[in-house]
């Protein structure tokens, strides 16, 4: 631990923070962090609070409960309803709210639905219930993806056939262009993902330095991390430069991991994805290739098409964009609430919302 | 979204445990002992002041590092008597039990009963049993329930707290939680953390017996440091400030809320309480807990500095500043 108490030096971090503040300046600077687990430690840690007024963070798109589009809920409910089938789910997904209900009030009901803490458990449920079918809910980035490639892989080579994954798995680069290249939200700079840039390397940012003169930092999650990153950022921005650095060099190497990369596309290739309040972004999801359908609870249990019922004062999609904050929303705190939420934001341990709410 | 049923975070010691008591329990038994909601409740009777409580104990598995559920069922019941001041006296002890439950593991845990109930000098004066058709409950669940005698000089309430008032924590937070999730099925990892399951009379009586300016005693069970310190912000109308610093967290505890992504701030001990003590006699309160078994790593983690709606400010590590929110239903791991 004493190797992660480096990272979260009191004295470093308030160095850092003045830092920030001398090369900024006056001037504004607006920057994104795009992780989810970023804008949960920016929040623990009262970082925005240290910064000086002119240098903002806004949240993106990079929890993968929040953007995961509307109706993948309702149909995970509508599998829970079945009466052979076990769903297994990481705790996130739990409390997301479907159009009428959500998995942990199925579970209260009755439904089969088990949190897991890794793809390999929801794997043994599926060893230890041969009768029943097993679904893991596939939701994550580029970091969870090899781990369920890697599990589908297992459950051909060891013949178990009560094993299927409903994916939902999204990549973070497309996501990235698709806010830097709209006229909604101007952001001077990413701090780009820890964990997926782990696997990632940082080569597929490098177009967004390139093409939209955006300056990235892939950044680690422990507090000086973070204001290093900061840092980092407002430098490229006030020497006018734009290029993807790695903060996080303990993890991240250019090339990232390329083992996990070729087993991520061993079982998956690239489709067009639905994303929550963004829409459909080109080759930014990942779906079952045809050689493991057998895999694919989308094949094994076609769904019908059927309208989503949302309240239409929810801004979720807006704020994952950056767009708007939190205390923007006409239901934040007063109609939607972590007890009774009403976008995913709100319940996801990763959300905008549910940072907000937490902990200002 | 409404919820129109029970739900597990109905049962978690946060928001939607308060949202129950607040909509379907006091409307209908409001009184004015129970509306004081503090862990016992304390009533005259023929000139005497006396405490009682009641608990019932489901925990899952029933067999955890440092402790069970007969032993659980002791200390919780003897630690709400005495965070109200009191000294606990007597016990009583009713089993639900499934059908199929091993005689062996039912008298390993009457034994506990016993051995927890000598260390915190109680005695269990009455008891029940019933027995219930397999999957109509999980193994075994115990209520207990007690009563205590109280001292009249002393009034220890969640709404005592004041401004200048410093906050005591008697040790190491997250030690039962994490024993319990990481000997539950699913939870691929192991540690070496006990649960903290302890009495705490012996500490509280030494406290009360300096007469010491001792305000607000309270266990932070579920929903942990967090809930606890957030009932008494609000019961009180104060804003508590703790440094994150001062917070004593086991280095494994803290391992495993990371990999979890979990708050240790909302981790569930059993044998940990926090003192609102006035300035003046903070140190020597805090002292007084240092020397008693059970609190060796007792430390000051913040004061109350001013009046407000009800609110917890924690100063973080790096120094920054955050709110402490009160917990909201299950505590779920992440994803990544």
């Amino acid at each position: 631990m004493k190797y992660i108490d480096e990272f979260r030096s009191k004295e470093a971090s308030l160095q850092i923070a003045s830092e920030i503040g001398k090369r900024a300046g006056g001037r504004k600077i607006t920057l994104m962090e795009v992780c989810g687990t970023h804008t949960m430690a920016i929040y623990r840690y009262g970082i925005k609070k240290m910064l000086p007024e002119n240098v903002r963070l806004l949240s993106g798109p990079g929890c993968p409960v929040c953007v995961t589009e509307d109706s993948y809920i309702d149909r995970a409910i509508e599998l829970s309803c079945k009466k052979d089938v076990i769903i297994t789910t990481f705790g996130d997904m739990m409390r997301v709210p479907g159009s009428e209900s959500s998995l942990e009030k199925q579970k209260a009901n009755g439904g089969d639905i088990r949190v897991v803490y890794s793809v390999l458990d929801a794997l043994k449920v599926a060893v230890e219930n041969p009768k029943e079918k097993v679904i893991f809910l596939g939701v994550g980035f580029e970091t969870t993806v090899p781990t369920i490639a890697s599990v589908i892989l297992k459950a051909e080579n060891e013949n178990i056939k009560n094993f299927y994954v409903m994916s939902a798995n999204k990549l973070i680069p497309p996501a990235m262009e698709a806010i830097v290249s709209g006229d909604k939200v101007y952001i001077d700079g990413f701090i780009c993902p820890a964990h997926v840039s782990a696997i990632i390397g940082s080569l597929p940012y490098g177009f967004l330095s390139v093409k939209y003169n955006t300056p990235c930092v892939i950044g680690g999650f422990e507090p000086t991390d973070i204001l290093q990153s900061i840092y980092l950022l407002v430098k490229q921005i006030t020497e006018n430069r734009s290029e993807v650095e790695i903060q996080y060099t303990r993890a991240v190497k250019v090339e990232g991991n390329k083992k996990a990369q070729s087993v991520i596309y061993d079982v998956f290739e690239k489709d067009d994805a639905e994303w929550r309040g963004i829409g459909v972004i080109k080759e930014s999801g990942l779906k079952i290739k045809d050689k493991f359908k057998e895999f694919d609870a989308e094949f094994l249990f076609p769904f019908k098409y059927k309208p989503v019922k949302k309240n239409k004062e929810c801004i979720c999609g807006n704020i994952l964009q950056g767009i708007n904050t939190p205390d923007e929303c006409k239901l934040f705190r007063n109609v939607c609430t972590p007890e009774e939420p009403v976008g995913p934001c709100m319940v996801s341990s990763e959300g905008t919302c549910a940072a907000y709410y937490k902990y200002t | 979204m409404k919820n129109e049923t029970i739900i597990l975070g109905h049962g978690s010691g946060g928001k939607l445990s308060h949202d129950l008591i607040d909509k379907y329990f006091l409307p209908h038994l409001k009184n004015s002992i129970l509306e004081n909601l503090d862990d016992s409740a304390v009533f005259d009777l023929n000139d005497s002041l006396l405490a009682f409580t009641t608990d019932s104990y489901v925990v899952e598995p029933i067999f955890f590092p440092g402790g069970d559920i007969g032993k659980l069922a002791v200390c919780g019941t003897v630690n709400d008597l005495c965070m109200s001041g009191a000294e606990p006296l007597y016990l009583s002890c009713g089993f639900i039990i499934e059908e199929g439950f091993s005689f062996d593991d039912l008298e390993k845990i009457v034994i506990s009963i016993k051995q927890s109930a000598d260390e915190s000098n109680v005695k269990v004066i009455a008891g029940d049993t019933k027995v219930v058709a397999k999957r109509s409950a999980d193994k075994l669940f115990i209520n207990t329930s007690g009563i205590g005698f109280l001292r009249k000089d002393y009034k220890i309430s969640g709404s005592s707290a004041v401004v200048g008032d410093k906050v005591i924590l008697s040790g190491y937070i997250g030690d039962h939680g994490i024993a319990v999730m990481s000997e539950r099925h699913g939870l691929s990892f192991e540690t070496k953390i006990k649960s903290d399951c302890a009495p705490l009379n012996n500490i509280v009586r030494n406290i009360l017996n300096e007469g010491l300016g001792v305000h607000v005693l309270r266990d932070p069970t579920r929903g942990g440091l967090a809930a606890v310190l957030n009932e008494i912000a609000r019961q009180s109308c104060v804003t508590v400030y703790i440094n994150e610093d001062k917070i004593p967290v086991r280095e494994e505890v803290m391992g495993a809320c990371e990999i979890m992504g979990l708050d240790p701030l909302y981790i569930a001990n059993e044998g940990k309480f926090v003192a609102f003590a006035a300035p003046e006699d903070a140190d020597k309160t805090l002292e007084i807990i240092r020397s008693c078994k059970y609190g060796e790593s007792a430390q000051i983690i913040g004061e109350v500095k001013e009046k407000s709606k009800g609110k917890v400010i924690l100063k973080t590590s790096i120094g920054g500043e955050r709110i402490v929110d009160m917990p909201s239903g299950l505590l779920l791991p992440r994803i990544c």
